[in-house]
């Protein structure tokens, strides 16, 4: 018996069974990891149900629960019984559902716990209407009637159908009125706005100039009333829109038979879900796919979209790159290519992979105190001296959030390049010399080319962390709400010093301090989604250049 | 000495071209001017190397040699592996100068220039010095990127020009006619035998006056290494061409003079047929003779 095992074992068969069970454990764990958010995640853009439920309490009270039934989970009963919840003496584990019961306006909170043997009937009426408000979440109950200008002009009992298109309609109206006074707001008083700013720092760089001559200061002062006026005019505009947009209300049943009225301008969605046809929910989902990905955020970033935070977590990566991949490349190529081999360089390549090594945060702490505090500060004291003692890059920012996180990803880069240029053939490097090339003709116009994807590895690992990173940058620029992108259409367009919103700090905010977790759960889930799809998008593109670049120049065989 | 340097460098290198294939011509005309006529003294004299001694470190590689390399002939260096005549070669064009620990004392005059001078232009030298390696080593560049890489390196940009030089330096290669279609598409995807032509090329390209080759077929096949060596004998006419080789047959084949290396010492140096049928050196016997080496 000896004999075969010990054959067994000298042939290699275990080893290669454990090589092969440790890569299947780490596919599996990938795939589920992947697997469980990208169910949770995409699960909530689907238009659940609307259950009607009848519960009667074990005391005999019979109520009525209208809503989406979230989650379910069994629990042993001596837990319940403990709570103070009687059961009957047989029953050990029961089921219990999470309802989202929505209607916050009107119940105080969003969601209610059911024990699944108290609901003595459920149905799934057609007319049940969902809707998604600007404010205190979903709706959910039965269409009374529509009113305009607090006069009724359409009414129907509970559980009919009949004004639903009437009421559609002056939705549809009501955002398009929404649309245009967003337009306005955001856009035409937006940059309005902005160049009046710029107009005062204007004119206190002239004081500090000691230029503020009177013709001067009545040009900027003409200039103003001319944005004054333009102001004054929007203003108006947005008035009557504004009287426009609250004109109609409806009146809606909740659960318990109240009557609530609600404005249209609250409305973003009216839907039946369990009116609708596979079709139409699919069309459903895509809309509100959509609107996750193309969207602003609302109500604390619980509802509506994050593109503001794909936008700024793309822009940072970018940023990044730009800046890191020069900056690494450069001192890759001395220390390789000019700086004499000893001692020294041993030490600074030992210093250069540690830093790789430091905790993130700590860069964070760097970048707060070097970059935005004492660049920023000297910066805002020469440049901008004007917007003092608001600071303009003496705070946290865009740029240093970048050039944080180039310095962390800094040494990925380098030793990446490194190991690329000490791979080009020295043959290679010969031919050129032999022809008459310097040194600098030959790195420039032959090595460098030849070396570019290992450099683009570099750039590849960078953005792999530096997607991924976000301690350092709640130091450093990023915010739970940024109020425009960090690229816009006022002058000069790309706003280095603003703040930004990014994935990873959104997944932690909603998650962790946002105000109503359960109704958020489901974004984090769809957020962290996200972030990953866009890191691997990313790392693909990137992917996609080393690839094209190692086809240009495939290594000559060794 | 410097004048000469010069006037080859601003000579235009169009009215070079035109030159060269002129030239060519005229040589082919007197192709029976028999080199077996001329001893090595009587030729004119490209390389002369004066008593030069080299060490890698505290290791000597090359002992007080002393030769004279002639004019528009073949030169082969024949040797043992190890004997120090790729070192040797290597130092025409200062390639030694990469190799760190590398000391060299005496001198090699070219057109009566020492190399070892202080305030020589290195770049220069190696322009006038080309070198094709033993393993052909194109650039991962389009065919003809490889073959304009000198010119844009003097910072010749005139597409005319370069179109002209570069089929002028294909054509001398021998290797006009089967990438002409292609010369756009890279370099790396020719056979190896190409790709060593294609180095001659480029080397040719920049109307060096010396062509230093260094083993160049060793990674050949048979039937491009018969190339490599027609070509050798084509272009003997406008270059003075130095070849390092292993193959004693090839010596014998492309060379006019041969030069034997033994241990860092050049032991004899004359005319091919002489060397290989009737050595003085009984060391050269015997390597030529297969006991050693």
């Amino acid at each position: 018996m000896r004999q075969p095992l010990d054959k067994w074992l000298k042939s290699g068969t275990p080893w290669v069974w454990l090589n092969a069970g440790a890569v299947a454990i780490s596919v599996i764990m990938v795939i589920g990891l992947l697997a469980l958010i990208a169910v949770r995640g995409l699960g909530h853009f689907w238009p659940a149900s609307i259950v009607e439920a009848q519960i009667q309490a074990p005391n005999g009270n019979t109520s009525l629960l209208i809503g989406e039934i979230v989650d379910t989970e069994e629990v042993s009963a001596a837990q319940l019984r403990s709570a103070g919840i009687e059961l009957p003496e047989s029953a050990t584990f029961v089921d219990r559902h999470l309802v989202k019961i929505g209607n916050r306006d009107v119940y105080g909170s969003d969601f209610s716990w059911v024990l699944d043997r108290n609901i003595v009937e459920r149905t799934y009426p057609e007319n049940l209407i969902a809707i998604e408000r600007r404010e205190w979440g979903n709706f959910y109950g039965y269409l009374l009637a529509v009113k305009e200008a607090g006069v009724t002009v359409a009414e129907q009992n509970a559980g009919e159908n009949r004004i639903w298109d009437e009421f559609q309609a002056r939705i549809e109206r009501a955002l398009t009125i929404h649309e245009a006074i967003y337009q306005i707001e955001k856009h035409e008083i937006g940059s309005i706005n902005y160049a009046l700013e710029r107009l005062r720092l204007k004119q206190r760089r002239l004081e500090l100039e000691g230029k503020d001559t009177p013709e001067n200061l009545a040009e900027l002062d003409a200039e103003r009333q001319s944005y004054q006026q333009e102001y004054h005019a929007l203003e108006a505009r947005l008035a009557d829109l504004n009287k426009e947009f609250n004109r109609d209300s409806f009146v809606a049943q909740v659960q318990d038979g109240r009557t609530t009225e609600i404005y249209f301008s609250k409305v973003v969605r009216a839907y039946q879900p369990n009116a609708m046809g596979l079709g139409g929910k699919f069309a459903f989902y895509g809309a509100k796919l959509w609107e996750f990905l193309s969207d602003e955020p609302r109500e604390a970033n619980t509802e509506g979209g994050i593109f503001p935070a794909i936008f700024g977590t793309v822009m940072m990566v970018l940023l990044m790159s730009v800046m890191v991949t020069p900056f690494g490349v450069v001192a890759a190529v001395y220390l390789r290519e000019y700086a004499k081999q000893g001692f020294i360089t041993r030490v600074i390549r030992i210093a250069v992979n540690n830093l790789a090594g430091v905790p993130s945060i700590v860069y964070g702490v760097f970048g707060l105190g070097f970059f935005v505090y004492f660049l920023g500060g000297h910066m805002d004291d020469l440049f901008f001296p004007e917007a003092l003692p608001a600071p303009t890059f003496g705070t946290p920012g865009l740029m240093w959030a970048s050039l944080t996180l180039a310095l962390l990803t800094v040494p990925v880069v380098i030793v990446a390049t490194e190991e690329g240029l000490a791979r080009i053939p020295r043959t290679v490097r010969e031919g050129s010399l032999a022809l008459g090339a310097t040194k600098a003709e030959t790195l420039w116009r032959v090595v460098l080319p030849m070396a570019s994807p290992a450099m683009m590895t570099g750039v590849i690992l960078a953005v792999a962390r530096a997607a991924g990173e976000v301690a350092p940058l709640m130091l450093v620029g990023v915010v739970k709400l940024a109020p425009s992108l960090p690229l816009d259409g006022n002058y000069p367009f790309i706003h280095l010093d603003q703040k930004f919103m990014h994935l990873g700090f959104h997944i932690y905010d909603v998650g962790f301090q946002s105000p109503n977790v359960e109704a958020a759960r489901p974004l984090v889930y769809a957020t962290a989604l996200l972030l990953v799809v866009i890191i691997a998008l990313l790392n693909l593109s990137a992917i996609a250049i080393r690839n094209h670049l190692r086809e240009k120049y495939k290594a000559l065989e060794s | 000495m410097m004048e000469a340097q010069a006037i080859e460098r601003d000579q235009d290198p169009a009215s070079t071209v035109n030159e060269a294939s002129k030239g060519h011509a005229m040589d082919i005309s007197s192709l029976n001017r028999g080199v077996s006529t001329r001893t090595l003294e009587q030729e004119d004299v490209c390389i002369d190397v004066r008593n030069m001694n080299l060490f890698y470190g505290d290791k000597q590689a090359l002992f007080d040699v002393n030769m004279r390399i002639p004019k528009k002939r073949v030169t082969a260096f024949i040797g043992p592996s190890g004997c120090g005549k790729s070192t040797l070669l290597r130092s025409f064009n200062r390639m030694n100068d990469l190799v760190d620990g590398c000391r060299i004392e005496g001198e090699i005059n070219i057109d009566n220039q020492n190399i070892f001078e202080k305030g020589m232009d290195i770049t220069d030298l190696r322009r006038r010095v080309g070198m094709v390696f033993q393993k052909p080593n194109p650039f991962p560049k389009s065919i003809y990127e490889n073959v304009a890489y000198g010119l844009r390196i003097q910072g010749i940009n005139k597409k005319r020009l370069i179109d002209e030089t570069v089929e002028w330096a294909l054509r001398s290669a021998a290797l006009w006619d089967e990438v002409k279609d292609r010369l756009h598409e890279s370099a790396l995807g020719m056979s190896g035998g190409q790709q060593q032509r294609l180095v001659i090329a480029r080397t040719i390209a920049v109307k060096p006056e010396v062509l230093l080759l260094d083993e160049p077929a060793s990674a050949l096949d048979p039937i491009s290494t018969l190339k490599i060596e027609e070509l050798i004998n084509d272009l003997k006419d406008d270059f003075t061409i130095v070849i390092v080789t292993h193959n004693m047959q090839q010596a014998a084949r492309v060379s006019d003079y041969t030069a034997f290396m033994y241990m860092g010492n050049l032991i004899e140096f004359g005319n091919t047929d002489t060397l290989f049928t009737n050595p003085t050196e009984k060391k050269t016997e015997d390597y030529i003779t297969g006991r050693y080496g």
